[in-house]
């Protein structure tokens, strides 16, 4: 069994209400932090940690606290990033809906840590029954003394509020999540500035994932040092990895960063191999965005070494022929799976989800989702295939926040691992095998 | 008819638009347009976004340009019983197509469509972060996981005399700290 951090007391009955949390060593990092810390301290020892943005990107979290600026008298906020909705990650849902206060007792540590007096959790608007979830630990973290004014008698105040989206993926790119704080179209901000020096309200604003403000409490309480050890290198720490589609097992798994790609997928403490008996075809290893690999690209590294679940394994190979960490969404396709037709769900969700303000991504994303419609209806064309090619090409860093990258990814790697299933399609659409699905459920 | 919250909801109301920095309440829009959606049959109608933005001292076009923006915001009527049904790949990969189908059979009728004695509404959804649990489908603020037929049709048989547009009304009620 790997090390756990977040899902330590996941099995504790009644772990969701303050008493049990607490009892389990809930805000001892809280106290901790106030009693014993000076704000500089906490920031050196997150970055000691060597923990990484969870939410995709991966950036250390510890540097990007320590670019937050501190002009007088302008107040500054942390928003955590809760609007999780990358296909195939669903780990941030899980926690908060588990143990509500890790997360309630992370905000308030980083937030005295950064300094901060007033901090939102930006939830995505579907995820509304964790609203009265969050809004109950908060209350009881008020009751005890956590949040308020004057927190154990230090001084130091905080202020918890959960703000509600209302449908919108692009809310997750930390600019476009400010403006929809602001009441506004999430439409992402043209950076720099970055949010560290104008973020909400203009003001300096530190906008960290769930599962990043979740393992502050723990880096705190046992020290950066004592954190980077679990893991492997620049992957320090534990990541919830959330497993999807074709498996015996689909659920949320907190991993030790370092064990194997092919341990996960087939033992049994994880997703407990291919459902149905079937042969693996292919995964999506960290949410939508991220490249998919076949399967042995996926279990192998270039050099025949069993590749690993982290952030430098995962991307070992570049684009051509490895894929990243990402969110930690792991879809996996056995062999019945149609490329082609997955990758439509994708280019279809993209298009939805495209603010609309950059050309190449709100063009792009319409097309590629009308040609693979075309293809997949059999009208389609050898040439189609280049020109899905030429599309993406041209949406790729030509836009002004991630999504267009995560947008053209998917379309460049299915392409480039499975051309030869979008060229069938092409040239013999009767013999394609159109899949029943619905046998595969929950047999 | 003259759109208005009752006392209760506009308590709410003001509650959420005193969370902000003073000259910020345009952050209450998102938080109000719910609490409006769930208040007045599940839709946004003109009326009810000149309303809002009344509230908030801005311009309905103001309103309108974000609600029209996000998803979940209906701007034209819905049934009783909205059903979104996710269909993007974790969920396609274990069946969704197949449920969308069921359901459009059932009720007889097609994606975006309500039916005619205004009890249900089917939208078909982007990932709703049950993945793990796919197939699945949201009514009112519910999650419906691990879906076989058997299991949406007795979830749809057991809405039929419920109006599950409230739901989020009851979800939002902010907490006195």
């Amino acid at each position: 069994m790997g090390k756990k951090i977040l899902l330590e007391h996941d099995h504790v009955p009644g772990i969701q209400g303050y008493e049990v949390y607490r009892n389990c060593g809930g805000y001892a990092s809280v106290e901790k932090a106030i009693k014993t810390m000076s704000a500089e301290a906490m920031v050196e020892e997150v970055k000691k940690s060597g923990l990484r943005g969870r939410g995709g990107a991966g950036f250390p979290t510890g540097m990007k606290w320590s670019f937050l600026a501190k002009p007088e008298g302008v107040p500054r906020y942390l928003v955590c990033n809760a609007d999780e909705s990358e296909p195939g990650t669903f780990k941030d849902r899980y926690l908060m809906s588990r143990i509500p206060h890790i997360l309630v007792e992370g905000m308030i540590t980083s937030s005295f840590a950064l300094g901060v007096n007033t901090a939102f959790i930006y939830i995505r608007g579907e995820y509304f029954y964790i609203v009265r979830i969050l809004e109950n630990a908060i209350k009881e973290a008020y009751a005890n003394g956590w949040l308020g004014k004057n927190i154990l008698g230090s001084g130091y105040d905080l202020d918890l509020y959960v703000q509600v989206g209302a449908g919108a993926y692009i809310c997750g790119e930390e600019t476009a999540l400010l403006e929809s704080l602001e009441g506004k179209r999430g439409n992402p901000r043209i950076k720099p500035p970055f949010p560290a020096i104008a973020g909400l309200y203009g003001c300096p604003t530190v906008v960290n994932n769930v599962e990043t403000i979740a393992s502050v409490p723990y880096i705190i309480n046992n020290g950066g040092d004592d954190y980077a050890k679990i893991g492997i290198g620049r992957s320090a720490g534990t990541k919830l990895i959330s497993a999807s589609g074709h498996i015996n097992k689909p659920g949320v798994y907190e991993i030790e960063m370092g064990i194997t790609v092919e341990d996960f997928i087939y033992s049994e403490e994880y997703c407990g191999g291919i459902k149905n008996g079937k042969k693996l075809k292919a995964v999506v290893a960290g949410g939508s965005s991220v490249p998919v690999l076949p399967a042995d690209k996926i279990i192998n590294l270039p050099s025949g070494e069993k590749r690993l679940m982290t952030y430098e394994s995962l991307s070992e190979g570049g684009f051509a022929g490895g894929t990243m960490l990402g969110s930690g969404g792991f879809i996996v396709m056995d062999e019945t799976t149609s490329i082609v037709e997955n990758l439509f769900t994708f280019a279809r969700f993209y298009h939805h989800e495209s603010c609309g303000q950059c050309s190449p991504c709100r063009e792009g994303t319409s097309w590629m989702e009308k040609i693979l419609h075309k293809i997949m209806d059999g009208h389609g064309t050898l040439a189609d295939i280049d020109l899905l090619w030429e599309i993406q090409s041209k949406i790729e860093g030509n836009t002004i926040c991630p999504l267009g990258d995560a947008a053209a990814w998917p379309v460049a790697s299915a392409i480039r691992h499975f051309r030869h299933e979008f060229e069938a399609y092409v040239t013999n659409p009767n013999a394609v095998n159109k899949v029943r699905h619905y046998e595969n459920m929950n047999a | 008819m003259e759109v208005k919250f009752n006392e209760e909801a506009l308590a709410v109301a003001h509650k959420i638009i005193a969370r902000y920095p003073e000259g910020k309440q345009k952050s209450a829009l998102i938080p109000l347009l719910h609490l409006a959606q769930a208040e007045f049959n599940g839709w946004l109608s003109p009326e009810t976004m000149a309303y809002v933005g009344s509230l908030l001292k801005i311009q309905a076009v103001e309103v309108y340009e974000v609600a029209s923006f996000y998803s979940m915001f209906n701007l034209k009527p819905v049934g009783k019983c909205l059903i979104e049904v996710c269909r993007t790949s974790s969920c396609w990969l274990r069946g969704a197509n197949e449920i969308i189908e069921h359901i459009e059979k059932k009720l007889g009728i097609k994606d975006g469509e309500t039916t005619q004695d205004g009890m249900f509404s089917l939208k078909t959804v982007e990932c709703l972060g049950s993945c793990g649990t796919a197939p699945m489908m949201m009514i009112g603020a519910q999650f419906h996981e691990n879906l076989t037929y058997e299991k949406v049709d007795t979830i749809l048989d057991s809405c039929k005399s419920e109006d599950k547009r409230k739901t989020y009304f009851d979800e939002v009620t902010v907490k006195d700290y």
